[in-house]
């Protein structure tokens, strides 16, 4: 019970439960997931071959029980793993997205941690996204020194937190479950801290993984592919880069840029029209007061959060 | 963490344990998306949708504090939510004064709020139910029959095999760590956050290269034991008159819930 509430304020928040979003939305990420796991699994066969299934397997294993490895912060916070960017550096992209699929699967169907029919969103922000900003930057400099990759990973590791924290944002905005104008500048508020524990961990990881086992790096150092990963990578972590902040800070701008490009009412195309005359929130007010109350809410969330797991800790020892 | 986490009331002599697993889970994940199709502000229809989960429930002969303990995961998000409430324009139904801001609560913030909520609640306990009347080895199987690629479902199942021997060697490194107090004393300040940091970090690339190895282990002994890439069971699923009853009861359920969503309230 301890680690349930602990994860109120750790990466694990990311899991969206069934129910948050729209079934459009569920539904576009879950043909999304479905293509890039068979892309996937084709390249992890052609790189594994026989070993695939128990090295994913155990690794996948791994990362579950690496989320509950935490150390203390302040209070009764403590910083914790995600893993999707160590996963992706440690064994490579491809394995990696593997990994964190089936990590994101069991938690939702064995534990709940997330719903089913969003399990594909949640495969998406977790499991590719990370892996993808993660990999990138690190692939950019694989063949430097030691110390700047542990670096870049660092970096990789903190956008990577970032990155599905903002997809999980858009996500929910566009199934209006939430408004824009709160859920950005709260969740990419608090992220912008765990993503700090997730970088720490990730490099000290990646360290000794490093000193003790330099193999396991050697093997895909060598390989010439991997270009496309870097390309593609930065360009997200350049997206995630810019839409963070201008997205927090100015939500009415994302909302007129979504509404020209036609997705904004894509929450809300159902075969009902439950309501008709429906009216964005936030055009009406001013984007300063939205800010101010998604500060407000990211406190009250905090503060929540905060004395539910002192109290149950002090229950529990 | 031990098995028994899952399998406490999974051995109960009752219809819905009996059930084939296939039947569960396409029947959970049709409910599921029953459930958030919902239009908002259906009453009626969720309180039809919330009664089939208990009557399930209670056919199952699980117990109601363990469903709703479990429920309770959903509960950071529901807090999100509750933003909307005073965001979404809509018919004023009171206003909350803190010090010189106004806020307003919308009815359809209000309604919209509430659906969402009944939607999520009642999708997590029908998942949660799944979990507690089926051996997940099954449920993992059964996936297998719905065309769910073998790899995807080994690769898991195999993660669900080794799941508890990880994470114990992980609380076995935490308890070590404690051990050596790297836990900051009550009143005290403890090292600093980057050394504590730094030691986490280490003890996570120290099961990672536990865990790379085992599997490597793994593997050896899986080809000394003539492992030819496939899995093997020897648990075959067949279908009961039992089962298509299931399915057409709980189909014409899940239809009915539907049109008294859509077209009652």
């Amino acid at each position: 019970m301890n680690q349930t509430l602990d994860y109120l304020l750790s990466p694990a928040a990311l899991h969206i439960p069934d129910g948050f979003l729209s079934w459009q939305i569920s539904l576009i990420c879950w043909v999304l997931v479905v293509i890039l796991l068979g892309v996937a699994m084709r390249q992890t066969r052609e790189q594994l071959g026989e070993r695939q299934v128990p090295l994913m397997g155990v690794m996948a294993a791994f990362i579950f029980a690496a989320q509950m490895i935490n150390f203390p912060i302040v209070g009764g916070t403590s910083g914790h793993l995600l893993g999707g960017a160590l996963a992706a550096i440690a064994l490579g992209p491809w394995i990696g997205m593997l990994v964190m699929a089936a990590v994101i699967g069991v938690q939702a169907l064995l534990f709940q941690d997330g719903g089913l029919l969003v399990m594909g969103a949640n495969i998406l922000n977790m499991g590719f996204l990370t892996a993808l900003i993660g990999y990138g930057l690190y692939r950019s400099v694989s063949n430097r020194s030691r110390g700047l990759r542990l670096v870049v990973t660092g970096i990789a590791a903190w956008l990577s937190v970032m990155g599905a924290a903002l997809a999980t944002s858009l996500q929910l905005w566009l199934s209006e479950t939430v408004p824009l104008g709160v859920v950005m500048p709260a969740m990419m508020g608090v992220h912008a801290l765990i993503g700090i524990g997730e970088a720490l961990i990730t490099v000290a990881a990646v360290a000794f993984i490093f000193q003790t086992r330099p193999d396991l790096f050697e093997v895909r150092e060598k390989e010439k592919k991997g270009l496309g990963w870097v390309v593609v990578g930065g360009l997200v972590s350049l997206l995630v880069l810019l839409i963070s902040p201008w997205a927090s800070a100015d939500p009415d701008g994302l909302e007129r840029v979504a509404e020209d490009l036609g997705f904004i009412h894509l929450g809300l195309e159902a075969p009902y029209t439950v309501l008709p005359d429906y009216s964005l929130p936030f055009l009406g007010g001013t984007s300063l007061s939205t800010i101010l109350a998604g500060v407000i809410g990211a406190v009250v969330v905090a503060g929540i959060a905060i004395v539910l797991a002192r109290v149950l800790r002090r229950q529990t020892t | 963490m031990h098995v028994s986490v899952f399998d406490q009331y999974q051995d109960r002599p009752t219809l819905i344990h009996h059930l084939d697993p296939r039947v569960k889970v396409v029947m959970m994940f049709i409910y599921v998306l029953s459930t958030v199709m919902l239009p908002d502000g259906a009453w009626l229809a969720f309180l039809f949708s919330w009664g089939v989960v208990w009557t399930v429930r209670y056919m199952a002969d699980i117990p109601m504090e363990y469903v709703l303990k479990r429920s309770l995961v959903m509960l950071p998000f529901v807090l999100a939510a509750m933003t909307i409430i005073f965001t979404l324009p809509g018919p004023p139904i009171g206003t909350l004064q803190l010090r010189e801001w106004q806020v307003v609560i919308s009815e359809t913030g209000v309604v919209r709020f509430l659906s969402i909520l009944l939607r999520s609640w009642i999708s997590i306990q029908i998942a949660i139910l799944l979990v507690a009347t089926t051996p997940i080895p099954d449920l993992l199987h059964a996936f297998v029959h719905l065309r769910v690629p073998k790899v995807l479902v080994s690769i898991v199942s195999f993660m669900y095999r080794y799941l508890f021997v990880l994470v114990d060697e992980a609380m076995r490194l935490l308890r070590a760590r404690e051990a050596r107090s790297a836990q900051p004393l009550p009143g005290k300040k403890g090292s600093s956050m980057l050394w504590r940091a730094r030691v986490t970090g280490n003890m996570a690339g120290q099961l990672f290269i536990r865990s790379y190895d085992r599997s490597d282990r793994v593997y050896n002994a899986m080809l000394a034991r003539g492992f030819r890439g496939e899995l093997m069971t020897m648990r075959p699923h067949r279908m009961h008159s039992q089962d298509w009853v299931f399915v057409l009861l709980a189909g014409i359920i899940c239809l009915g819930i539907q049109i008294i969503g859509h077209f009652i309230g």
